[in-house]
């Protein structure tokens, strides 16, 4: 594994407390991706798991119960007014795994609302339907949270590593894999030792645990499956094509949860974390909630903050407001101040010394790549794997031209399409 | 509340192109003493007119072009620039010809292409061979080292020289300087001397010339500071001076009344300089690993063929420009295997 960055993990602050329950507010913001075909009204009665809107495999589910408010097709999201009361809806129903056939529970998979929670929030449903479809022995759990500052699922592991066992062992059933391989990185000392406890007790054998060094991006899906089996995914391939099905470790919990209490996904482990927050916390918080919320449940802001992030400072997003609320993908928020950042200064030529490309986790030349985006030679762009990149960063931050050099990219992909 | 959004990455790291261009000239402090050490104060007075005329017409073609002048003036490229051009030539060289050298890398060589990083040949061989071919005597009228020579001129007497362009009174030319090392072999060849013959000259040192041998030394050990540092990689260094050292040792073998051995070719010139400081330039280097391999390796054996059998002494500013034209090719060629492609 050639490429990428030992950054300063910058997590000590958010990992020394246990989960705590983030404030339900009074009202929830569920937001609907752009193809969601709406199943509610304004004025309808929800129940806690009850589908607001389905998006092709994925249900997209009431957090809260109360009224629906308003649904704002604008904004894509429905607005519930919490009535505190926490009905729970009725298609939740624990789930006997030896009972059910794979088939089954991925459809309960797609029912419960269950997206990929590493950031991305890919239907884990749809996810295990590619691997239904082709063959795959081995399913990677991904516990190698490498971007600094975010910590949930470190810290889920730490205190559930029974639920990450389980949700392995209903999402083998799920994909058919007969391997399971938890891989995580090697300075998380107390979830590791948890999963180890967990993992005597149940005496599967056919679960292990992978520990990897830590470095940037350790935890990219092509990056993490290259560090475990050896093997690279094919370009323009899934990881399915190969064997191999990569689910993030909060994914498997969330599978847990289903299987032990029949609860979809409606809550996940948000960081919040920061110079700019009072105290860093790790919050188990319903989708729907602001982030102001999160915020006032760490102490408020302190002092002037630079940026919120939405997610980490390598890939994640500067919000313009704390408005945002958390949905599958709110891995972490950063209300960023004094030294937890660096920003970029003022950007200067490329020189071509190549530090971008020593790197390139995808191996590929950024600085070839800078110019013939700017010459938006799309010939050249292509044979030089423009698309192969995943946009993670490295060659942005030891470019000594400070150049935006991933934005460039994701740019570039947008316009060859 | 609102917020100040930027793209991602949110953090970076401190490295800048002022950094790698101030670490390289600080690397070349050693190599600047020991010269001055061994040739007089020459080229430091060199260093400052090169300077001075490169930072002039750097802010000239920076004010015409539109570009700030704050951010690109004191970045250290012209500089580094000017630096690397003084040190190609002799330490008593007139004025005007430092002035007008560096001139024509910032001006021509840099600016023409499109300023720093756009140049296709090295700014300050570009210089120092236009130099070469407009003034062929006055470029290559080199000092003799310490100790070869009776006469120590000082600081005052030097600048006089390079201002004035005449020797004092009392000196002649013949007693202040002399054939440089390569020079000597090319000229010991000619007159059909052996090359022990050659060698036996008071010239000589241990591995090269007297004096020369220090400073390449010193240059190697700025270089590998360099390498440390992260400054430049190993790929160009090792591949021109393993290139170097193999074809002197395989000619060396073949015929060694003819040719001289592999520790002259590397501690004589210009080639550790070339290895570490001036091949390894960025902008006109190749760009990928492999590519840069084939460079170094490309530049390590032109040097050696245009010493041993070429109209020149040295070959490395050539060598270097022919290399630099060459870069577009070798990237072409030498895009490395992408994640998840095949070779």
């Amino acid at each position: 594994m050639r490429g990428g960055l030992k950054l300063s993990a910058h997590k000590e602050r958010a990992t020394s407390l246990p989960i705590a329950r983030a404030t339900v507010p009074a009202q929830l913001f569920i937001s609907l991706s752009k193809n969601a075909q709406l199943l509610v009204k304004h004025g309808d009665q929800v129940a806690i798991g009850q589908a607001l809107a389905q998006d092709n495999d994925l249900a997209i589910l009431a957090s809260a119960s109360g009224t629906i408010k308003a649904v704002r097709t604008n904004k894509q999201c429905v607005v519930i007014d919490n009535d505190g009361r926490e009905t729970l809806h009725s298609s939740i129903q624990p789930i006997d795994l030896s009972a059910l056939a794979p088939i089954a529970l991925r459809e309960r998979i797609e029912l419960a609302g269950i997206a990929g929670l590493g950031g991305a929030a890919f239907p884990t449903g749809t996810k295990i339907r590619a691997a239904n479809e082709r063959t795959v022995s081995l399913l990677l759990v991904n516990a190698a949270e490498c971007e600094p500052f975010i910590r949930c699922d470190e810290v889920l592991v730490r205190e559930q590593a029974d639920d990450v066992l389980l949700g392995t062992q209903a999402l083998m059933h799920a994909c058919g894999a007969t391997q399971a391989v938890i891989a995580i990185e090697n300075d998380k000392s107390q979830a590791i030792a948890a999963l180890h406890n967990a993992l005597s007790q149940l005496a599967n054998p056919s679960i292990r645990i992978h520990l990897v060094d830590r470095f940037y991006p350790a935890g990219g899906e092509r990056q993490l499956i290259k560090l475990v089996t050896g093997n690279e995914v094919p370009s323009g391939k899934i990881p399915p094509d190969m064997g191999v099905l990569c689910q993030n470790v909060g994914t498997a919990v969330a599978v847990a949860k289903l299987v032990r209490h029949g609860m979809p996904l409606i809550e996940r482990v948000v960081t919040v974390t920061g110079n700019g927050v009072n105290q860093s916390k790790n919050l188990l918080a319903r989708f729907g909630t602001p982030i102001a919320s999160l915020i006032r449940d760490c102490g408020d802001y302190v002092g002037r903050v630079d940026r919120l992030i939405l997610g980490g400072p390598m890939m994640g997003v500067a919000l313009d407001s704390d408005e945002h609320a958390v949905n599958a993908t709110t891995n972490c928020v950063i209300a960023a101040s004094g030294d937890d950042l660096s920003p970029r200064g003022v950007e200067m030529p490329c020189i071509r010394c190549g530090e971008c490309a020593h790197v390139c986790p995808a191996y590929l030349l950024p600085q070839q790549l800078l110019r013939f985006s700017k010459q938006n030679d799309r010939a050249a762009l292509l044979e030089l794997g423009l698309n192969d990149c995943i946009e993670c960063g490295c060659c942005d931050y030891v470019c000594p031209s400070q150049i935006p050099l991933a934005a460039t990219f994701v740019a570039a992909k947008q316009t060859q399409t | 509340m609102k917020f100040d959004t930027a793209p991602a990455p949110h953090s970076i790291s401190s490295n800048t192109v002022r950094r790698m261009m101030f670490l390289v000239l600080a690397a070349l402090v050693p190599a600047i003493v020991t010269h001055c050490m061994w040739f007089g104060s020459g080229l430091a007075i060199n260093i400052v007119i090169a300077i001075a005329s490169a930072i002039v017409c750097e802010a000239i073609v920076l004010r015409l072009r539109n570009k700030p002048l704050p951010v690109f003036l004191f970045d250290g490229s012209a500089v580094l620039t000017a630096v690397l051009l003084a040190f190609a030539l002799p330490p008593l060289t007139p004025w005007w010809i430092t002035a007008s050298g560096s001139a024509f890398a910032i001006l021509v060589a840099k600016h023409l292409y499109g300023g720093l990083g756009y140049n296709v040949f090295n700014p300050a061989m570009a210089g120092y061979a236009a130099l070469l071919v407009s003034f062929p005597v006055l470029t290559t009228r080199w000092s003799l080292p310490a100790g070869l020579t009776p006469i120590d001129l000082s600081f005052t007497q030097t600048l006089g020289v390079i201002f004035s362009g005449s020797l004092p009174n009392d000196l002649q030319w013949d007693a202040l300087s002399g054939a440089t090392p390569l020079a000597s072999v090319r000229a010991g060849l000619i007159l059909r001397s052996t090359m022990d013959e050659i060698h036996a000259q008071n010239i000589f040192g241990s591995m090269s010339g007297i004096g020369w041998e220090w400073v390449a030394f010193a240059t190697l050990i700025g270089g590998v500071a360099l390498l440390f540092l992260r400054v430049i990689r190993w790929q160009i260094p090792v591949a021109m001076l393993g290139s170097i050292f193999l074809c002197a040792s395989l000619m060396a073998a073949l015929d060694p009344g003819k040719y001289s051995g592999p520790l002259f070719h590397l501690f004589s010139g210009a080639t550790m300089l070339g290895a570490f400081f001036i091949a390894t330039d960025p902008v006109s280097a190749a760009t990928s690993n492999r590519g840069r391999l084939i460079y170094g390796a490309a530049i390590g054996v032109l040097t050696y063929a245009i010493r041993a059998w070429g109209g020149y002494p040295d070959g490395v500013a050539f060598a270097v420009l022919l290399m630099n034209a060459a870069v577009p090719l070798i990237d072409r060629y030498t895009v490395p295997r992408i994640y998840g492609h095949r070779d």
